[in-house]
């Protein structure tokens, strides 16, 4: 895995070497002339060979340090802003997949059970359109109602202008260890409609996963035999239907993390949300070389990451696995 | 390389779906379910051993999610056909630029002949929804098949050889898949040296490669020890041979099923783009994302400007959705119920 | 076994709360802190800004959403008057120049002191612009505007404009290398901020260091900004994107009448919209011309004076058709000026004819103008042996400026005009800092959108700026008259006279459409900015220069 997050690296930092303008142009600004930009080049030894840079940029970013930011927020460490801005995009991630599993499961077990009736012809047909539906369009509605419309919920941000204590940096988390109880809620409040928008993508997946699943899991042999048995439906659906089925739902609630990284570019955007997605998309407008590297490095290295807890959750739920 | 393998596996049990001839061992569950007369009828039919394929078909015929994406497609393509004939002004003609003003009117409101008003440019917005379905097709088929190309010949590479052939393939592919689809999407628009229509369906078709290309090696790879091929290659049949008229047409089903998924997704990670600003900045000819994307900051005031465009989106990707899904289940052996 | 793993990761996760929980405790003081140090109203005014400002140095800065923050930290030697782009004393209370204008002497206000103690005395004044001169060749990569301004440092072979500054008791006199009409407007610029030297000493102000990509800041640019302005800076909550500043009692001139001035950082702008009608911010700069009118029916819409022009330059260079003075006027005779201004552009821009705006000193108030006409720029496109040529338009992507809210929109318009006068027109487009401004200034562009908003009211800002180098963006120097608008220019800029200076300014401004036409000048549009209805005081500026020690709140 090494080996295919350094190939990512020098494929990244060659690519955008290649580019017109970047980072020397903006700090050059609009008053810039070529010797200016020379000059400024020079500063930051971006007229280097490209494989001095990239031997500069290895030796440096081993030590954690991948520069300086020059479009996000320019002039801080980039490193510094990735983890000040990672609890956001945590929190955000972490309460859309709540959400959408706490939905999914249950609304994906009721229609396997009553397959056929219209719970499952609903809830199939709006899980389909949560594919369907580009997802910053959905944050732009539910923004404009929910927010603007019946002001239920904050514009954009993570907190109001309220003072909170920072601790971790999960807001939320925050505002609870410090009893700071109004600030917790104020967090929690922006978060709210930013994380509903997310939720959409995985919840159609971890709905129609988890009915297969559970349809699948009613007519393996254990199933029968334990109603053969006699045992009553609530044991039969504890210990046997979504023990069983919670496999490939695991599954796919990891796989669904990568996605929920993509959707964080559009929803943050949308809402405001300060967070990895945000810093990203204005990351690749603001042509922020170093911020870029590391974003997305970090964003493949989180995908290989999250792939290895599903395999240790999946080993941990999985009975065959267990009693090895 | 566990982390991959989730996604690699879907991809893999996709591909197999049609490549191995499963048909019997589902069966035998299907008989014994009695909730689904249809899923019944296909399955005996398959024990008497009609080709998968028209099993498959007769199923199909019979959905009512086919039905409805197959008719919703149909009407895609063709008003994205005879836009010309159905549009009443050109994409880029301005009749209503002399009513704007920028900060009093910007938006022309429907009136006589405009029946959806005008746009930020003065133009009509129902002749440019009509046309936006053409350039959206272009923009869905085109990604569609450049991913479906790139993912076919790495595939076929991968699958029909093996060994380091098949290693060095996979490699790349891993790298591609490193990378959540849209963020890869962004990554590769936004670092075109010049944004424009093809930057777009390159930056989509080369995040289509990667998912291709496992789901033809995965195909390729089951039926390398099949018996079908055991058999040409006992004969003697040249390499070349086996892999063009035996191993690549037997590939087919399942990755027509994905090329009408992802012409869905091609269609909506294009909005995507343009919403972030990377999309095709031209916009003479319309395009029902760039659209979208244009409408952003109109949305408060004028959201007739950005349903539209959304609408249409939504329902032509509904429609190759429920088409892909449903042929997806049509085809799986295990959901053949 | 089951229940034991389960109990002991409970136990685990709720250990390590506990161990968070047992260091974190509110920073909060008991009191809210709405002491409101007399003055006015008190309160807190919020701004939504469009991004984050880069350092809380302005030396070292050159965007908007910078100084709008930096301007109410610090005070310049001369200022602007509210509302205007002309000089008014500020922390030099007169200043006169020598009869060679090389020699000027500031008479400095007396008392003042930076919210550090101290003292913002003469000495402290020419420390400041010692420093300024004295940057390294990394420092100097960061300074723009002294640069673009000043020219070279202490260690480039370039001269600069400044040669010394000598501190006499309550007086400063700075000798220049030459004479500028520049001078002294030019210090009232936000990057011109007199700071602590205490304070830049301590925290290492010009510790400046190019590192990898970016620039790396000292701790002082980014967290102790320590000058003598109306507030200071009390946090910056990174994390949630605010700053806070704080009302400064000590102030010299009018106190602020709000306790806190916060800016929320609100990258999106509907968002800023949104957040504006739900009573989240009080204000926000730049609103989208679409919205003017809705907004103007809750909120106070502050329509600025135009202080920019928007041209179109054209390059002979990328286009050798472009030499011909009769095709550039063609090119202008084609363009529907008037259309474009009023579809494209906000409610009180105007068809620009000279390329700086009327309210500058040298405008020629009876240039050559250009009306529109199809068939006449057709005849002269045919007389030129131009019909039907072929011509690159470029426009930016990406971006938004004052003075071209939606490049895209302007180019469409053009494209059309010019494809009407049977013109083949090839669009580019490129991100602004993605290879744009590159282009332009490495002259590939044949015609490009660019525009300029003022920096302080000299006819110098502006065309000077555009045409004094012969190697500007509209390479000049490839005409036959190119040196000598330049020589034209540089002896404008020079003369001491002012009403000499000003008739000359005139003759070139006539010059350059009728005789020159090295661009096309299209428009000069009012940017705005809005509050809603409990801020007042404020007054908007054409320099986006407001100040907000004046405005107050309502509760």
């Amino acid at each position: 895995m090494v080996g295919v997050m350094l190939l990512l690296s020098l494929l990244l930092f060659v690519w955008l070497r290649s580019l017109p303008g970047g980072p020397a142009s903006a700090i050059c600004g609009d008053r810039c002339n070529p010797a200016k930009l020379a000059q400024i080049k020079k500063t930051l030894g971006l007229d280097d060979p490209v494989i001095v840079q990239y031997l500069n940029f290895l030796k440096r970013a081993v030590t954690g340090d991948f520069g300086v930011s020059t479009g996000v927020q320019p002039g801080r460490s980039s490193m510094e802003i990735f983890v000040e801005r990672l609890p956001a995009t945590i929190e955000l991630g972490v309460l859309a997949m709540i959400i959408a599993v706490a939905a999914g499961i249950p609304l994906g077990y009721l229609a396997a059970r009553r397959r056929g009736g219209i719970l499952d012809g609903l809830t199939l047909t709006s899980s389909l359109l949560g594919v369907a539906i580009p997802v910053f369009f959905t944050a732009f509605v539910l923004k404009y109602f929910f927010a603007v419309d019946w002001h239920l919920f904050p514009i954009s941000g993570r907190q109001g202008d309220i003072e909170a204590t920072r601790v971790t940096n999960f807001f939320v988390l925050d505002g609870l260890l410090t009893r700071e109880w109004d600030a917790a809620w104020d967090a929690l409040r922006h978060l709210i409609l930013p994380a509903v928008t997310l939720a959409t993508i995985p919840f159609s997946f971890v709905f129609r996963i988890t009915r297969a699943a559970v349809l699948d899991v009613l007519d393996e042999d254990y199933v029968r035999t334990a109603e053969a048995k006699g045992l009553s439906s609530k044991v039969i659906t504890r210990r046997h239907v979504l023990r069983n089925a919670m496999l490939p739902v695991v599954t796919i609630i990891g796989l669904q993390m990568g996605a929920l990284l993509g959707g964080a570019i559009l929803t943050e955007t949308v809402f405001g949300f300060p967070g990895l997605g945000d810093a990203l998309a204005r990351a690749f407008t603001g042509r922020d070389y170093s911020m870029l590297q590391l974003l997305i490095l970090m964003a493949a290295a989180t995908y290989v990451v999250v792939n290895l807890l599903v395999d240790i959750t999946y080993a941990y739920i999985d009975p065959r696995v267990r009693t090895r | 390389m566990t982390p991959l393998n989730r996604k690699k596996e879907r991809l893999d049990g996709l591909a197999a779906s049609t490549a191995a001839p499963a048909a019997g061992q589902a069966g035998g569950v299907d008989v014994m379910d009695p909730v689904d007369p249809v899923g019944e009828a296909g399955a005996v039919r398959d024990a008497e051993g009609v080709s998968l394929l028209a099993s498959a078909w007769r199923r199909l015929r019979r959905n009512p999610m086919f039905i409805i994406g197959a008719v919703l497609v149909a009407l895609f393509i063709l008003v994205a056909v005879f836009a010309p004939l159905l549009a009443p002004h050109a994409p880029d003609d301005r009749p209503l630029i002399g009513q704007i003003s920028a900060s009093t009117n910007p938006i022309p409101k429907a009136q006589d002949g405009f029946p959806l008003g005008g746009d930020e440019k003065g133009r009509d917005l129902l002749s440019r929804l009509i046309y936006g379905s053409r350039q959206t097709l272009i923009v869905g088929v085109l990604a569609t098949l450049g991913g479906l190309a790139g993912g076919v010949t790495l595939g076929t590479l991968a699958g029909a050889f093996g060994g380091w052939v098949d290693s060095v393939v996979m490699r790349v592919v891993d790298v591609l898949l490193s990378l959540p689809s849209i963020l890869l999407a962004i990554t590769i628009a936004s670092l075109a040296s010049q944004p424009s229509q093809w930057t777009v369906i390159v930056a989509i078709a080369i995040v289509q490669v990667p998912v291709f290309a496992r789901l033809l090696r995965g195909s390729m790879l089951a039926q390398r020890s099949s018996d079908h091929v055991l058999a040409a290659r006992s004969l003697g049949v040249k390499r070349s041979a086996i892999v063009f008229r035996h191993m690549l047409p037997n590939s087919l089903g399942p990755v027509f099923v994905q090329s009408t998924l992802a012409l869905s997704v091609s269609i909506i990670e294009a909005a995507a783009l343009s919403f972030l600003g990377l999309g095709n900045p031209d916009d003479s000819k319309a395009e029902w994302g760039q659209m979208l994307g244009a409408a952003q900051n109109l949305f408060d005031l004028y959201p007739h400007i950005a349903f539209w465009p959304a609408a249409c989106i939504v329902v032509v990707s509904l429609g190759f959705t429920l088409m892909g899904e449903s042929m997806r289940e049509a085809l799986d052996p295990k959901s053949r119920r | 076994m089951k229940v034991n793993r389960k109990a002991a990761a409970v136990a685990a996760a709720s250990a390590a709360v506990l161990a968070l929980a047992s260091c974190a405790s509110s920073d909060r003081d008991s009191g809210s802190g709405s002491s409101s140090g007399g003055g006015g109203g008190g309160g807190t005014l919020t701004f939504g800004a469009a991004g984050a400002p880069a350092v809380f140095d302005p030396f070292y800065a050159s965007d908007g959403e910078t100084f709008r923050v930096t301007r109410q930290l610090y005070d310049t030697l001369v200022m602007f008057k509210p509302g205007t782009a002309d000089m008014t004393p500020a922390l030099a209370e007169s200043w006169n120049n020598s009869p060679d204008g090389k020699t000027w002497t500031f008479n400095l206000r007396s008392g003042v002191k930076f919210s550090d103690g101290t003292a913002l005395d003469a000495t402290a004044v020419c420390k400041n612009f010692e420093r300024w001169y004295n940057q390294t060749a990394d420092g100097l990569a960061g300074a723009e505007y002294w640069s673009s301004n000043f020219g070279g440092s202490k260690v480039t072979k370039e001269p600069s404009l400044y040669k010394s500054c000598t501190p006499t008791s309550n007086k400063v006199v700075v000798q220049l290398n030459r004479v500028t009409s520049k001078f002294p407007s030019v210090l009232g610029l936000p990057s011109f901020s007199i700071q602590s030297p205490t304070a830049m000493d301590k925290y290492k102000a010009n510790d400046l260091k190019g590192k990898g990509e970016g620039i790396a800041y000292p701790e002082y640019a980014k967290s102790h900004p320590t000058g003598s302005g109306p507030f200071t800076l009390e946090k910056y909550d990174t994390a949630n994107q605010t700053i806070t500043l704080k009302r400064n009692a000590n102030y010299w001139g009018d106190k602020a009448k709000i306790d806190k001035l916060v800016f929320k950082i609100i990258p999106n702008e509907s968002s800023r919209k949104q957040a504006l009608e739900a009573g989240e911010i009080d204000g926000y700069d730049f609103p989208n011309p679409a919205d003017w009118n809705s907004l103007k029916q809750n909120n106070d819409l502050k329509v600025r004076p135009a202080f920019n022009v928007l041209y179109l330059g054209l390059n002979a260079k990328a286009n050798p058709k472009l030499k011909d003075l009769k095709v550039r006027q063609a090119l202008m005779t084609a363009i529907n000026r008037p259309q474009l201004v009023k579809s494209q552009l906000p409610e009180g821009a105007k068809v620009a004819d000279e390329f700086m705006p009327d309210t500058v000193d040298g405008y020629n108030t009876s240039p050559t103008k250009y009306t529109y006409d199809v068939n006449k720029a057709k005849q002269m496109l045919q007389q030129a042996g131009a019909a039907g040529m072929q011509i690159e338009l470029w426009y930016p992507s990406e971006v938004s400026r004052p003075y071209m809210p939606n490049p895209q929109k302007i180019f469409d318009a053009i494209k059309k005009d010019w494809e009407a006068a049977g013109l083949k027109v090839k669009p580019v487009t490129k991100p602004w800092n993605g290879g744009y401004l590159d282009a332009v200034d490495n002259g590939d562009a044949s015609s490009f959108l660019l525009g300029w908003t003022g920096d302080y009211n000299t006819a110098d800002n502006f065309i000077g700026t555009f045409f004094t180098e012969t190697t500007n963006r509209f390479q000049t120097g490839q005409y036959p008259w190119g040196k000598q608008l330049s020589a034209e220019l540089t002896k404008a800029d020079s003369t001491v006279d002012e009403a000499d200076r000003t008739a000359q300014y005139k003759t070139i401004n006539n010059k350059l459409v009728t005789e020159y036409l090295p661009g096309l000048p299209i428009s000069h549009s009012p940017p705005a900015i809005v509050f809603n209805k409990k801020v007042s005081g404020i007054t908007p500026s054409p320099l986006t220069d407001e100040r907000y020690n004046y405005a107050e709140i309502k509760k």
